[in-house]
């Protein structure tokens, strides 16, 4: 049919069909339905994913960079602070504006919310806007002197130039803040003091486990793959259940049997305090940090490693290391020189998706992290449900979905999506 | 977003499930911490006020925060009727117009008349919400690990040298930096405004870094019993009613200090655009009363937030033990004590969070 | 591969080693699961073994912690075993009532992750389709998404459409986890497809319907069915978008184990995470026989 006939086409060009058209045409018609229905196919799944998934994670990461609320808020102040060249404090035309509405956000409650945009910068600034707009009703010109009569803070210059900055709609700042950054009062962006700088660390600290989770996962991942590649079917296919039932088990279940293995009073302790190796009261911390993490990780995610290697193991044939040795290499060479290199799309394959999924782990460092074991995730979920900076969490994931978006662009010129099998 | 598609994908869900907002009219939905607490609100709020109006309750928990009410009332789908929440919630809630406001008149007065207004402890009513009990953050010790020299004050929990043992502490900066001002020395009244400033922060953190290395760190509310009986800390900050809990109902050896203890208070609030208003404020009117905040002491050790109800706190569920010793509130519990600041929490909380999330990690 | 007779000393320890090593790897694997099996049958309170379970004393196992998932939460636990008694756990045990959710859950799930997941892989694997490695990577972009990306953009999303604590937020949210599942294991079962088979049921007058259930659908469906149960699973095990989207009502069993691994421990996680265990082995045995099964009909031996 049309894999054939595309070859002949210019032999096709002349001939007609028997209804008279040319059958080129009629080819081609063939071809653009037989596209047709295979996008018809892909389009229902498509719709949906892009409807329930892409779209809201679009929607969530557009708060990242969009904030219009306080400059809804203060609107007046928005449109007379435009002009205000930075240097010294605005015109007394900016504090009457401020003034209005300030009045008008504590009429219509929306004083707090905008006070908590501007906490998110200046600390001790939602105060000074809740209980100032408490007062505002009252002023009376010169506005600018009875604001400062309020709290000397309005005298600032750094609140104005926030204040300007935030009446935009759009903002960079929850970026600079998942870079350990900020504006300083000259609008220039500068480094976080020491004790505040925690998101760079973090990510650093989650490349980190996650690279030391991929590694332990090649290590361990390696030799069982090559064992499974090697045995006989029947055996092999009876040790890949070892591999495959971890796979299928509730991350839950495994996260809770590596706490019962691996705390103070757990299987572990118990057994070393047994053996007289350590004392009782001298219990070794296993779990609740980034050891624990790391231990209870590189098991989750031992089997993405062990399916790629295996499937690319198995399709390498032995001869080559028979070949090798019957050249006169030693067994340590043959391996090393034929065996290994055959087998690094195969590395390839499985580091980048065990790294992939380790970078995004939320549930078990949460669970099993401590202090020194949570991931970054973990700091987004703290700020969507505890601290409610939204743009802020929003700009981190944002981040790690950049970073994640990379290496799965990577994963996909190495294996191809369509090449990932499970089982 | 887009309105079209959002309201075609609400139509066709509504369609789909067939749910209209009025087959639940007659339910209430009461959002609260679960556990304990949430078990002695059903038996001295919920069950009576189901019986005395037909009204049923659905008791759901949560772990605290307004994101939920926030997502809820920025989509204006609001699902809760009721959230029992922590003072600086309730008051940045408000602030931030999450919440409605409730008119303390429709609170019944006290038995003696006292209206309601005078009758409710200082800071208990606010514009959007009305307290029904007075909790605090303690710290409790295993007594078989301390035979003879028991801890006493909250300098004692920071002294691991004479007091050796891991601690437990809430993995957050409140209410860590006020105790640890507290046991460097700080009046209780001095605290906030210690807080408020750099040089006070520093002192604070400094304080926690003596105890950094023997801290075990907990979440939920339910961890510290949890971590005492374990035997993975020997002392930890906790709830008082959880520690209370676990005495009374389980026999566990542990003791509660109450100098220092930083008290809280809970309350019940509305969000806005709650699908029943109307029966969530008979709801509030009626458990806040006199005696059914009294009821509630009979099942945790939580103090009752009108004065009125003090005296009529009775025994445990068990008719042994006397509940007036435990609660926060008794005098011989409050030589020592801090009233937490909601105030400057709001302000001061991304900062000290970023901090103490630094200053963990390091 | 069996150690060759002319191997020396050396590669004889080296032979040995290496099957040590990898055993231990294999226990490094399998014991986590199996382990929650004895201890979820712990007499006491504890997540480790007792003494008394190590000399194997009758006394010291239970079935406590089995009975506590369907009491936990009942109106009256103690009363004597009857109907009023189950239908008090049907209806009040919380355990019981987030098995029933994360069944009710799962299975809807599986039939609209299998439906557009089928259909998805149906059309991936024609060599006509436009951008073929770009849908490709979008299809199975929810696979490799952090989870609370996701789950945080669905949070904010379902809050405003009205879909968020709903069964309906849930099961969409879940159908679109689970969807890549099942596109990749049918495209893999595609790929070994013979589409002159196709071609020859057309020629022998079948309507393309007709091939499609009479000779597609037979041919794929150990995939189909494989791909099913990955989609089953993956709702079954999820948290993270159940966090954030499920209300009180929604609740399902990761769920339930949750709040339980961090608030209140108790080996009544450990009763269920043995139960969920099984319920693993059922369908890993399941999907390697459909495997197996599949395999043959397409003529692909093991070597």
């Amino acid at each position: 049919m049309v894999d054939t006939a595309l070859n002949t086409t210019s032999v096709a060009d002349g001939l007609l069909t028997d209804d008279g058209k040319s059958l080129k045409a009629k080819l081609a018609l063939a071809t653009r339905r037989n596209k047709l229905r295979a996008f018809l196919l892909v389009a229902p799944l498509l719709v949906f994913i892009l409807v329930t998934f892409l779209w809201p994670i679009g929607v969530m990461l557009y708060r990242s960079v969009y904030s219009p609320n306080f400059g809804e808020t203060f609107y007046r102040t928005a449109i007379a602070i435009k002009d205000w060249d930075g240097k010294d404090l605005p015109s007394e035309d900016v504090f009457a504006a401020f003034v209005a509405d300030l009045v008008q956000a504590k009429k219509d409650r929306t004083i707090g919310k905008a006070g908590t945009r501007i906490n998110y910068e200046i600390s001790g600034a939602r105060s000074l806007f809740t209980s100032s707009a408490r007062k505002a009703k009252k002023l009376e010109p010169p506005y600018k002197e009875a604001l400062i009569g309020v709290k000397e803070q309005w005298g600032e210059r750094n609140l104005w130039s926030t204040i300007k900055r935030l009446t935009g709609s759009y903002t960079a700042s929850f970026y600079l803040a998942s870079l350990d950054r900020r504006y300083n009062k000259d609008n220039q962006i500068v480094t976080q003091p020491e004790e505040r700088q925690i998101y760079l660390p973090l990510f650093l600290r989650t490349f980190w486990i996650g690279g030391l989770v991929m590694v332990f996962c090649i290590i361990l991942g390696y030799p069982i793959a090559y064992l499974l590649s090697i045995l006989p079917l029947r055996t092999s296919n009876l040790l890949m259940i070892m591999v495959l039932l971890p796979f299928w088990t509730s991350l839950l279940v495994r996260t809770t049997a590596w706490i019962a293995i691996l705390q103070r009073e757990g299987i572990v302790n118990d057994v070393l305090v047994f053996l007289r190796i350590i004392s009782d009261e001298n219990r070794i911390q296993m779990i609740y940090n980034q050891a624990g993490t790391i231990i209870a990780m590189t098991h989750i995610l031992l089997p993405f490693m062990v399916l790629p290697l295996y499937s690319v193991m198995k399709t390498i044939p032995p001869s080559y290391m028979r070949a090798a040795r019957s050249l006169g290499a030693t067994q340590f060479t043959a391996f090393t020189r034929v065996y290994m290199p055959q087998t690094l799309p195969g590395v390839g394959a499985g580091s980048v998706l065990v790294f992939i999924l380790a970078i995004g782990y939320y549930i078990t460092p949460a669970l099993v992290g401590g202090r020194t074991g949570t991931l970054i995730s973990n700091v987004i979920a703290g700020h969507m449900q505890k601290s409610l900076n939204w743009g802020l969490a929003a700009a981190l994931g944002s981040l790690l979905l950049a970073s994640v978006l990379v290496l799965y662009w990577l994963y996909n010129k190495i294996v191809g999506v369509d090449k990932m099998k499970f089982g | 977003m887009n309105k079209a598609l959002k309201y075609s994908i609400s139509a066709a869900v509504a369609a789909v499930v067939g749910l209209s907002a009025s087959a639940w009219a007659a339910e209430l939905t009461v959002v609260s911490w679960g556990g304990a607490y949430t078990k002695s609100q059903v038996k001295a709020y919920h069950e009576p006020f189901t019986a005395k109006t037909g009204v049923k309750i659905n008791s759901e928990d949560y772990s605290g925060g307004l994101a939920e009410v926030k997502a809820q009332v920025e989509s204006k789908n609001v699902k809760w009727d009721i959230v029992d929440v922590e003072l600086s919630d309730a008051v940045r809630g408000c602030d931030e117009g999450l919440l409605e406001t409730i008119d303390p008149a429709i609170l019944p007065p006290a038995p003696d008349g006292t209206p309601a207004a005078k009758d409710f402890i200082d800071g208990a009513l606010s514009d959007c919400a009305v307290a029904n009990i007075v909790w605090s953050t303690i710290y409790a010790y295993d007594k078989t690990k301390f035979p003879n020299n028991a801890p006493k004050t909250m300098a004692d929990f920071f002294n691991v040298k004479d007091f050796p043992g891991k601690r437990g502490m809430r993995k957050g900066p409140k209410p860590n930096l006020e105790f640890a001002l507290m046991a460097d020395g700080v009046a209780p009244g001095d605290v906030y405004k210690m807080l408020a400033t750099p040089a006070g922060v520093d002192r604070a953190f400094a304080k926690l870094d003596s105890i950094k290395d023997s801290v075990v760190w907990w979440e939920a509310g339910a961890q510290p019993p949890q971590l005492l009986a374990d035997g993975e800390v020997a002392m930890t900050t906790a709830y008082n009613g959880r520690i209370f809990g676990a005495v009374a109902s389980e026999n566990k050896p542990f003791e509660i200090v109450w100098d220092g203890q930083i008290l809280d208070l809970d309350l019940f609030v509305i969000p806005k655009g709650a699908p029943n208003k109307k029966e969530a404020l008979e709801f509030i009117a009626f458990a806040t009363d006199t005696q059914r905040l009294a009821d509630q002491a009979k099942y945790i050790s939580y103090g009752p937030a009108r004065k009125s109800s003090g005296p009529l706190v009775g025994k445990f569920q068990d008719g042994k033990i006397d509940m007036a010793p435990h609660m926060p509130t008794a005098a011989d519990n409050m030589k020592v004590a801090l009233l937490n600041d909601f105030a400057f929490w709001a302000d001061y909380q991304d900062e000290l969070n970023e901090r103490f999330t630094a200053w963990l990690a390091k | 591969m069996a150690l060759p007779s002319y191997a020396g000393p050396g590669e004889r320890i080296w032979y040995y080693s290496f099957r040590v090593v990898c055993g231990a790897i294999f226990l490094f694997l399998i014991l986590p699961v199996l382990i929650v099996v004895p201890l979820s049958f712990n007499a006491e309170p504890y997540f480790t073994f007792t003494s008394g379970m190590l000399s194997f004393d009758a006394d010291a196992f239970s079935l406590r912690w089995y009975a506590d998932i369907f009491k936990n939460g009942m109106s009256a636990p103690n009363d004597a075993f009857s109907w009023a008694w189950i239908s008090d756990s049907w209806s009040n045990a919380q355990w019981v009532h987030s098995t029933k959710n994360s069944f009710f859950i799962a299975i809807w799930v599986t039939i609209l992750a299998t439906s557009l997941g089928t259909l998805a892989a149906l059309g991936l694997s024609q060599s006509e389709l436009p951008f073929r490695g770009a849908l490709m990577g979008i299809l199975i972009s929810p696979m490799i998404v952090p989870l609370i990306i996701t789950a945080a953009g669905m949070y904010f999303f379902y809050s405003d459409v009205g879909l968020a604590q709903t069964y309906i937020g849930v099961i969409l949210a879940h159908t679109a986890l689970g969807t890549p599942f099942v596109v990749i294991t049918v495209t893999a079962t595609m790929i070994g497809f013979d589409r002159s088979l196709i071609r020859a049921g057309a020629n022998l007058g079948a309507q393309p319907h007709t091939v499609f259930f009479k000779v597609i659908m037979p041919l794929i469906l150990p995939g189909v069915i494989s791909g099913g149960l990955f989609a089953f699973i993956t709702s079954f095990d999820e948290v993270v978008a159940v966090l954030f989207l499920s209300g009180f009502e929604q609740r399902t069993i990761p769920r339930q184990m949750w709040s339980g691994i961090r608030e209140q421990i108790s080996p009544t996680i450990l009763a269920v995470a043995t139960i969920l265990v099984c319920i693993s082995i059922v369908l890993l045995s399941t999907v390697e026989i459909l495997r197996r099964r599949s395999e043959k009909m397409r003529g692909i031996r093991p070597v």
